[in-house]
């Protein structure tokens, strides 16, 4: 089934994840004022807005790393935000981070077995032919016993991305992950959540990479101080309806007086 | 100097060397331990047993070891708890230590990033795994330095047991000047076999680090 078929099948389907009106603040200061993102299987959502607009922190309220102020995180349509947060739920996401998260003491692959052995039960001889598939997958295949330390930027967090997929996650969330890497290393990264994309993985990310954000979108959202305020599909990097969007995206853009 | 007299005292010192060493290791290994259980009780913030912890390490570190020792030799057995030397020269040494380790520990624990935290939580590891697998291996490196420099420190505060009359090698040192006034050639082994326990450790110490450093 290609990932086109995938969407169309699931439709109508309940979504993988649901945010309904998460509130965070920081002492006074509001960073997501009552936000409601839905996610359905095999969608790949984007996060687009200026920095400090609480993208960040809007991934960290679903998994879990922050508490909530308000409103609730659902999963397959079950509440597991506040005092409903699981350690089971959270298996069930799977989540990568900007900076580089390797565990530095722990080989390429074991980074990738240590979850589902200690967490999954997993054998161990199993959860190594796993990881080595993950591997190939994303082209490292012969970096199993390295040391993360001497991996590239943009080799680690592929690495990090087979971490995140040896625990199966329902769902994908990427925070920004190639914003620490230098820019040859970025495609490569990217690349590899293109095909992650095609082969059907429900996604969330937040990202500052406008290109790759077009190529990879289902739907777009556009968050502003807090709220949402653009929402729409591919075609909102060529006909933004708001003014707040086009004044967000302008800000990508070059122009020369006189040329 | 005498240098007869140094050739026929270093049996003596060698048989002083081992009760050092022997009261110094069981010293150490249950400083590690109380030290340990101490830092990780600070970062998790576990309430109660954190204010205890926090009480521990000022009495610990404000207080004189030959006076720990005074209190575990001759004080307890008055409270009707009655100690061997060995115990508590090595108790003495443990709880001393152990403030000292959990600082070295602390610091180091601190000093992870939270980001590898935050992994480890969202792999869905218990805070227990994530501890285990993945915060304490990489704060061990970190804390190697402070921890052997703590460890020479035990070492030779362990000199304070030849108050309890332990023949330790202070002990035998100020045994053999009181009695034969060879007050030279005692010291002289004195810093001798010190420095025979103490320079392999700081160079084992250097080599641990060096290889954590490099990866394995």
């Amino acid at each position: 089934m290609n990932a086109t078929e995938n969407h169309a099948a699931n439709a109508n389907e309940r979504p993988v994840l649901e945010l309904r009106n998460i509130t965070k603040r920081f002492g006074s200061n509001t960073v997501l004022d009552g936000v409601d993102i839905a996610v359905n299987t095999g969608e790949v959502v984007v996060l687009l807005g200026p920095s400090g607009c609480g993208k960040s922190t809007l991934l960290r309220c679903v998994v879990g790393l922050e508490d909530l102020d308000g409103g609730e995180v659902l999963l397959d349509g079950e509440v597991i935000s506040g005092a409903a947060r699981s350690q089971e739920a959270r298996t069930r996401m799977g989540m990568v981070f900007q900076s580089y998260d390797l565990f530095p003491n722990l080989s390429v692959l074991d980074n990738i077995t240590l979850a589902p052995t200690l967490v999954r039960g997993t054998p161990k001889a199993e959860a190594e032919q796993r990881a080595v598939k993950l591997l190939e997958r994303v082209g490292l295949a012969d970096k199993a016993n390295d040391l993360p330390s001497t991996l590239s930027g943009g080799q680690q967090q592929r690495v990090a991305i087979c971490r995140a997929l040896a625990m199966d996650p329902e769902i994908l969330l990427l925070d920004e992950v190639t914003a620490a890497l230098d820019p040859e290393m970025v495609h490569e990264v990217l690349q590899v959540v293109l095909e992650l994309a095609d082969d059907g993985l429900t996604m969330l990310i937040v990202t500052h990479e406008m290109s790759f954000a077009r190529a990879i979108a289902d739907r777009v959202i556009l968050l502003d101080s807090g709220n949402i305020a653009e929402e729409g599909d591919a075609s909102f990097f060529e006909q933004p309806k708001t003014e707040r969007a086009r004044q967000f995206l302008s800000t990508f853009e070059f122009h020369r007086a006189g040329r | 100097m005498n240098w007869g007299l140094v050739g026929s005292y270093v049996p003596f010192f060698v048989a002083a060397a081992q009760v050092t060493l022997y009261i110094s290791f069981g010293g150490i290994v249950l400083a590690l331990l109380v030290g340990l259980l101490c830092a990780v009780v600070r970062l998790w913030k576990v309430p109660v047993l954190e204010q205890l912890v926090g009480a521990y390490i000022e009495i610990s570190r404000n207080t004189p070891s030959l006076v720990q020792l005074f209190f575990l030799y001759f004080g307890l057995p008055k409270l009707g708890i009655l100690l061997s030397q060995e115990a508590c020269a090595i108790i003495c040494l443990g709880f001393l230590g152990g403030s000292y380790m959990a600082e070295a520990f602390r610091a180091a624990l601190e000093a992870v990033p939270a980001v590898q935290h935050e992994s480890a939580q969202v792999l869905g590891l218990t805070r227990a795994q994530a501890m285990r697998h993945v915060i304490l291996p990489i704060a061990m490196k970190q804390a190697t330095p402070s921890v052997v420099a703590n460890v020479v420190f035990l070492v030779k505060e362990s000199s304070v047991v030849s108050g309890i009359a332990l023949a330790d090698l202070m002990y035998v040192a100020k045994d053999i000047i009181g009695n034969n006034y060879d007050t030279l050639e005692a010291l002289f082994l004195l810093v001798v076999f010190y420095a025979i326990i103490l320079i392999p450790v700081c160079l084992l110490g250097t080599y641990v680090e060096r290889r954590f450093t490099n990866g394995r």
